[in-house]
């Protein structure tokens, strides 16, 4: 949808048009919340402008696991409490909160940015499997949980680990892969089903 | 004549891409309608139904909803899930190269059974073992064949005499192979061995049964895969991303 610029002010036209680059957001949602803010008290809209720019400018890479963090070293690296013999590789970083949520890992991270996914042209070299490696060099780390999507390219991603991982003689787990709580069994495909098999425990 | 709002096809899960929130769009091949897309809704969720069933590489029952704009998956039900192609790295890229050259090549909504059942056979096949090599040559000069790309391959393109059992010139602007006589001023060709030529007959004209007992030594296989690659890139006018990663887990397993 085109904004008329002569109808109305060049600065709503211009958030209308940021806002709606957005993902999920279309022109209609983008008007809607351009009137709020321009009808809501300075303060929040300040609020939102200035976390806004420190998302970019205060935020950075941890130079360790790759999770978001404030400094050089995310809070999870710095915490000297956790287990830095433990590292649980993960796709993204909103998978550290999803698993931080349950909070019964105590172990650290690695963020790959990313799975290895052929048909879209991302290949190891294009995620941080590299820097997992380094990580590895030292000797230190005694096992490494494998907690990538359980997709097509998480377990391609998975398997590529293990067969760099495995002759180094460090453990490599993988999350199990099985009945989602709260699921029928008569709805789980074939692959769940053959996993959660081959993958049962006693109890 | 109206169409019915909702129908049910077999078909394999070539391609998918993220939607939104939760939902997918999911590229299918399928038997009688070609390649389809459709939104499959929430599969992204631990707790969606479908997902399983939608994954990659997978041969469903899906049932489909017709919408505006694209199609909604409504459900789905696997028959073949390709369990070994899904647990093993390599026959994985196999196969998703396999199913990109299908996804990239086709065009929406155009039937052809034929290639749907090359498809499905070259997965199985995947899942049989074998020489995996072969098996992608016979199914590139199969499926080019199905989308009306055959090469030329018994006569030379150019001053059409029959093809000697000799050594030649692949030139994928002239669509085949030349003789050497009209081979040698061409820019763009590549080498063809006498060997060569006659194995790319046989997969082009033969049945999969005869050529899957063929032993090819480690050069021929590279020569007949640069070969098809070129000719590939030469169509599609751009790399085959997945032939990437197939280099990647071919030069690893060399080092090891």
């Amino acid at each position: 949808m085109d904004i008329n610029p002569a109808t109305t002010s060049s600065s709503v036209s211009r958030l209308i048009e940021e806002l709606s680059k957005l993902p999920g957001i279309g022109p209609k949602s983008a008007q809607r919340l351009t009137y709020y803010l321009l009808r809501a008290h300075d303060e929040q809209a300040q609020a939102l402008a200035e976390a806004v720019l420190s998302l970019k400018q205060q935020t950075q890479l941890c130079s360790t696991c790759f999770n978001i963090a404030d400094s050089d070293t995310c809070l999870v690296c710095r915490n000297s409490s956790r287990d830095r013999n433990l590292i649980c590789v993960v796709e993204q970083p909103q998978d550290i909160l999803a698993l931080e949520r349950v909070g019964s890992y105590k172990g650290l991270y690695h963020v790959l940015h990313g799975a290895i996914s052929p048909t879209e042209g991302v290949g190891s070299d294009d995620i941080r499997i590299k820097e997992v490696m380094e990580r590895l060099a030292d000797g230190h780390v005694e096992e490494v949980i494998i907690a990538t999507n359980a997709t097509l390219e998480g377990e391609q991603t998975s398997m590529y680990l293990k067969r760099l991982i495995a002759p180094l003689g460090v453990k490599v787990t993988r999350l199990a892969r099985g009945l989602p709580f709260g699921t029928e069994l008569e709805y789980a495909d074939d692959v769940t089903l053959a996993r959660a098999l081959e993958g049962r425990g006693e109890f | 004549m109206t169409r019915p709002r909702s129908y049910q096809t077999e078909a394999i899960i070539i391609k998918k891409t993220k939607l939104g929130e939760a939902d997918r769009i999911l590229t299918l091949y399928t038997p009688h309608l070609g390649k389809i897309q459709a939104v499959a809704k929430g599969v992204r969720r631990p707790r969606s139904k479908l997902s399983g069933h939608l994954e990659l590489l997978t041969h469903s029952l899906v049932s489909l909803a017709r919408g505006r704009n694209l199609d909604t998956v409504t459900g789905s039900h696997t028959i073949n899930s390709f369990l070994p192609l899904k647990s093993d790295l390599e026959l994985a890229a196999y196969a998703l190269y396999v199913t990109e050259l299908v996804s990239q090549f086709t065009a929406d909504h155009i039937e052809n059974y034929p290639l749907f059942q090359l498809l499905f056979d070259t997965l199985q096949r995947l899942e049989q073992g074998g020489d995996n090599e072969l098996l992608l040559r016979y199914f590139e000069l199969n499926f080019l064949k199905e989308i009306g790309y055959r090469p030329q391959l018994q006569q030379c393109p150019s001053c059409r005499a029959p093809l000697k059992p000799v050594a030649g010139w692949f030139c994928p602007s002239a669509g085949g192979v030349l003789c050497g006589d009209c081979g040698d001023n061409r820019p763009l060709r590549y080498h063809v061995s006498a060997g060569g030529l006659k194995v790319l007959q046989l997969l082009q004209d033969g049945e999969y049964m005869t050529i899957s007992r063929l032993k090819i030594n480690r050069e021929l296989s590279a020569e007949l895969e640069g070969i098809m690659r070129d000719y590939i890139r030469y169509l599609l006018e751009r790399e085959v991303k997945s032939a990437a990663w197939l280099d990647t887990l071919k030069s690893a397993s060399m080092t090891i």
